[in-house]
């Protein structure tokens, strides 16, 4: 093992269906294949992107390796010891993620209390609110109280509680306001590096995913097209779908009026 | 290019304010959208760009009240009955919403949806209104348009119910087409086609536009002027060159800075954030709103400054340029 990275994830030929409903109770049974013949590894300390539009597997894929959802065919390994601990995440949505009648403190050392881990609660709950960015007197209070900012500041608080290696994020910026989504990302910057995270973005937002992964995968219709270093696929994109999508964003140096 | 000061305006407002109960939300804004023109309505959540289209509509929902004037054709929108305003909208007054499956009635179909404002405003018979509406779904490039017009929402995907939309929309011919987030909802390639879609049918139409977004990309693709809201006033307003290339109010500088480059690394490998986050409605600082996040914020931004300047104006006590 000389500087081998190692691997936190290993994905091989992973597909997943799933079955659409009957048309008529003669008709056979028809199946949408949402993952198809996947393969990837994910290594140990580095930000992988996903990135695809609606229906191209993406948040299939992370079911899969959060193990909420068991693939159909190929292989899908987790190499650490304990995927429920160490592996977090971070939804798109804080409003609907966080239950509006558990305090802030109840909320973050939730998973603590779960796993059953035994720490000094009230050292880490400070730990963890100062590492998000949080003043403790946030502690006694309720979700509903916070910006959405800072609510998702709360979910990557608690996704943090047990120590997790790998933290995935689904979309953890889309729902917040335009003038906040800079403060979270700089967070996420922040965390990997300081905790020393493997980081799983996925992302329809490409402007996201350029700065904070260094390594991407592109995918479409349940296939991955398309996988590179983040420059490399930004620069010279060679599948006709990224070209696509990368074409499709709009910049603001494109303008109507010369 | 510059707005000659001979082009007609289509919608002149002025010192409208909107109340949510007892809270004021939108605050003596004044703006005139001029004959053919694209302009975008530039904010985030709080902003009062949706309470802002929504009273020149006639839509504020109950609870809601507005204040002030929005002239079209020397009549105060403002002071129409509802059988007045229902006259005008979905005719001369065309409104396109963020969320198509919500803004569609799940239990009609769609050409009977899209052929409606051709039957209530041109009374058109149910075949031709039908045919039209079998037209308008081509001219939209919805595919497999005859299918379509017997089918429900729910079996068109979101950009095809986004293109329906918009084709009852454009049914009319309106003179004024205010399109809320049409395509937020949407992925992005799906996006650029609504968005190059909507940029054909104005042109064709002569139609003016009103664009509210949050996304400052988008206007700088679609439009030619741009006004920029922040916690119920209007801060900036401009052609779309002059408000990005030299923004003047803080704000302005700050969200345009906040976009990530795709081609360059980011300064000092951080995204430009802006500090704070934006207060609840009737939680904004008096005077300037922005002023417990500006940078450049003094004691005399307590008192709101007011909106400054030819073509390119600006509501700032210490603008950037």
């Amino acid at each position: 093992m000389t500087e081998q990275p190692e691997t936190v994830f290993r994905v091989r030929g992973v597909s997943k269906r799933f079955a659409l409903p009957r048309q008529a109770p003669w008709l056979p049974r028809r199946f949408v294949a949402a993952v198809e013949g996947v393969s990837f590894e994910v290594l140990r300390g580095e930000s992988l992107g996903i990135v695809g539009e609606s229906g191209s597997g993406k948040t299939t894929l992370l079911k899969l390796l959060l193990g909420l959802e068991k693939p159909d065919a190929g292989e899908l390994r987790y190499l650490g010891r304990s995927l429920r601990r160490e592996v977090q995440v971070v939804f798109q949505d804080p409003v609907s993620a966080l239950d509006p009648r558990l305090s802030v403190a109840d909320i973050i050392l939730e998973p603590l209390r779960v796993m059953g881990l035994r720490e000094p609660r009230e050292s880490r709950l400070h730990e963890l609110l100062q590492a998000v960015g949080l003043p403790r007197a946030a502690s006694g209070r309720y979700p509903h109280e916070f910006s959405g900012g800072q609510r998702q500041r709360i979910a990557i608080a608690r996704a943090l509680a047990p120590r997790p290696r790998v933290l995935l994020a689904d979309e953890p910026v889309s729902a917040l306001d335009v003038s906040v989504r800079a403060q979270v990302l700089n967070l996420l910057l922040d965390l990997r590096r300081d905790f020393d995270l493997t980081l799983l973005l996925v992302s329809h937002d490409l402007g996201v995913v350029r700065h904070l992964c260094q390594r991407l995968l592109v995918m479409q219709s349940g296939r991955v097209v398309e996988a590179g270093e983040t420059p490399r696929v930004f620069a010279a994109p060679t599948q006709p779908y990224t070209q696509v999508l990368l074409a499709a964003i709009p910049t603001l140096s494109q303008r109507r009026t010369a | 290019m510059g707005v000659s000061a001979a082009t007609e305006a289509v919608v002149r407002v002025s010192d409208l304010s909107v109340r949510v109960g007892t809270v004021e939300a939108v605050h003596s804004v004044g703006f005139e959208l001029a004959a053919g023109r694209r302009t975008g309505l530039i904010g985030e959540s709080g902003s009062g760009k949706t309470l802002t289209a929504l009273a020149v509509m006639g839509l504020l929902p109950d609870g809601l009240s507005a204040r002030g004037r929005a002239v079209y054709r020397e009549q105060d929108l403002l002071a129409l009955s509802e059988g007045e305003l229902c006259r005008l909208r979905g005719d001369r007054l065309g409104m396109i919403f963020q969320e198509p499956l919500s803004a569609l009635n799940p239990v009609q179909k769609i050409g009977e949806q899209v052929a409606e404002p051709l039957r209530l405003h041109r009374g058109l018979g149910a075949r031709e209104s039908l045919a039209r509406a079998r037209e308008l779904l081509e001219r939209v490039q919805i595919p497999g348009a005859v299918e379509k017009l017997a089918q429900y929402p729910h079996q068109l995907s979101g950009g095809q119910r986004q293109r329906a939309m918009i084709a009852m929309a454009i049914s009319c011919s309106p003179e004024l087409l205010i399109a809320d987030e049409p395509t937020t909802a949407l992925d992005v390639t799906v996006q650029a086609e609504v968005l190059r879609l909507l940029d054909r049918l104005v042109d064709e139409e002569g139609a003016t536009l009103l664009l509210i977004t949050h996304d400052l990309p988008v206007v700088a693709g679609l439009c030619d002027r741009v006004l920029v809201m922040y916690g119920g006033h209007l801060i900036e307003e401009g052609a779309v060159g002059e408000v990005f290339d030299s923004p003047r109010h803080p704000y302005t500088l700050a969200l345009l800075e906040s976009i990530p480059s795709l081609d360059q690394e980011l300064p000092g490998g951080r995204f430009q954030a802006i500090p704070g986050a934006v207060p609840g409605l009737g939680q904004f600082p008096s005077g300037c709103p922005f002023r417990n996040r500006c940078p450049r914020a003094t004691e005399i931004c307590a008192t709101m400054p007011v909106l400054e300047g030819e073509g390119h104006r600006a509501a700032c006590w210490h603008p950037v340029s």
